[in-house]
């Protein structure tokens, strides 16, 4: 039940993109569409996943012991960095229909703070490895949802006349509102 | 005179938040109130401006290649001097801000400025830039900040402007509000800067 109530939080309530505002400029700027919205949030999913695994065992097995934990904000930024050419890397040689798929999305990756966020978020809650995990692939689940949702109003909204001054970011981001707005319903269901 | 204009340019004709549309996040998450847009821009000025000195200063030591990552390291010690001068001077604001003092890391648009401005220029322009470009983020940040706590608390500063308690428009103090604020700002922004053609 623990589980199930961390996803849906994760995905739904909590959203990582709507409600806590992790993740914008990749929410805003690559949601033009399904497609593309799609491979990001894939390759999002991937790397925040491994992050949290590889960082919980840093901040426990590393700057716990040693007594550092302020360096934490150096750290996990590394390891993502290094986690993201790694990736590519190894996406390159092995699997390279993947990398096609993902390719130009992973560098962008490094400086989405979504990534960097969660791996703070999930140090703070004190999740155990398991939770951590789960609750990485939730976030990324409830990332590539806001991306999808917006990247089809997107579509759909090229074809409307917006006024001079309005076009661009301002209807975009009155529209990531509006989607905002529809995401607080879901706010009754866990607490 | 002439250096002047690289601290102007970043207040008004590339103003980080609603001309090149950087650094949304904390833009978006932190402005509940005035209060909290200023400590944030003040915290991002204050590593902006560091690093864009350090990174000018040591410039020709870096080698090519791992630049992005010597980068990431120098603006990352500053955001962890930040982050414990914070928590031990101001934790009130500490707690309001939470993660994103953090995540002032991946804010792009301190990145952007040592990539695109700081490793190519003079120290003293590197720190003009900075400062422009901080100052701007700030006046920005802190604007929204304002407009979202008049309008969904009806104070400003903390200070009671009008309404009482509840009969406000509370929304713009939720996460839908912020995003809607920002978008009619960057709107009101084009139409003005279209009209005196800055």
């Amino acid at each position: 039940m623990e589980y199930i109530i961390l996803i849906i939080s994760a995905i739904l309530v909590n959203n990582v993109v709507l409600a806590q505002f992790l993740g914008i400029c990749p929410f805003l700027g690559v949601s033009t569409k399904i497609d593309t919205s799609v491979g990001m949030g894939m390759a999002v999913m991937f790397v925040m996943t491994l992050a949290n695994l590889v960082t919980y065992f840093i901040y426990n097995y590393l700057l716990v012991p040693l007594g550092i934990q302020f360096m934490q904000t150096i750290t996990f930024i590394f390891v993502i960095a290094f986690l993201v050419q790694v990736v590519e890397i190894i996406l390159k040689k092995s699997v390279p229909a993947l990398y096609q798929a993902l390719g130009i999305y992973l560098p962008l990756i490094t400086t989405n703070c979504a990534v960097l966020g969660t791996a703070i978020l999930a140090m703070q809650k004190e999740l155990n490895l398991v939770m951590s995990v789960l609750y990485a692939a939730s976030i990324a689940v409830g990332f590539t949802l806001a991306l999808v949702l917006m990247a089809g109003i997107r579509e759909q909204m090229v074809l409307t006349g917006n006024p001079k001054g309005m076009k661009g970011f301002p209807i975009t981001l009155i529209t990531a509102g509006l989607l905002s707005l529809a995401f607080m319903g879901f706010s009754g269901i866990v607490k | 005179m002439s250096s002047l204009k690289y601290l102007t340019n970043g207040l008004i004709k590339e103003n980080p938040i609603f001309v090149l549309v950087l650094g949304t996040c904390p833009a978006l998450a932190v402005t509940t109130s005035a209060v909290n847009g200023l400590g944030m821009g003040a915290a991002t000025l204050f590593v902006l401006l560091c690093s864009n000195v350090i990174i000018s200063l040591i410039k020709n030591f870096i080698p090519d290649k791992v630049r992005i990552a010597a980068f990431i390291v120098i603006i990352a010690s500053f955001v962890t001097i930040v982050d414990l001068v914070m928590n031990a001077y101001s934790p009130e604001l500490y707690k309001a801000l939470g993660i994103f003092i953090p995540l002032i890391v991946v804010n792009c648009m301190i990145l952007g400025r040592a990539e695109a401005f700081a490793q190519k220029n003079k120290v003293l322009y590197a720190f003009l830039d900075g400062l422009g470009m901080g100052l701007g983020f700030t006046l920005a940040i802190t604007m929204m900040g304002a407009i979202r706590e008049i309008l969904g608390n009806g104070t400003i500063f903390n200070i009671r402007i009008f309404g009482a308690e509840g009969s406000t428009l509370l929304l713009f103090v939720l996460p839908p509000g912020a995003f809607i604020t920002y978008g009619f700002l960057i709107a009101v922004m084009n139409r003005i800067r279209m009209k005196y053609n800055l």
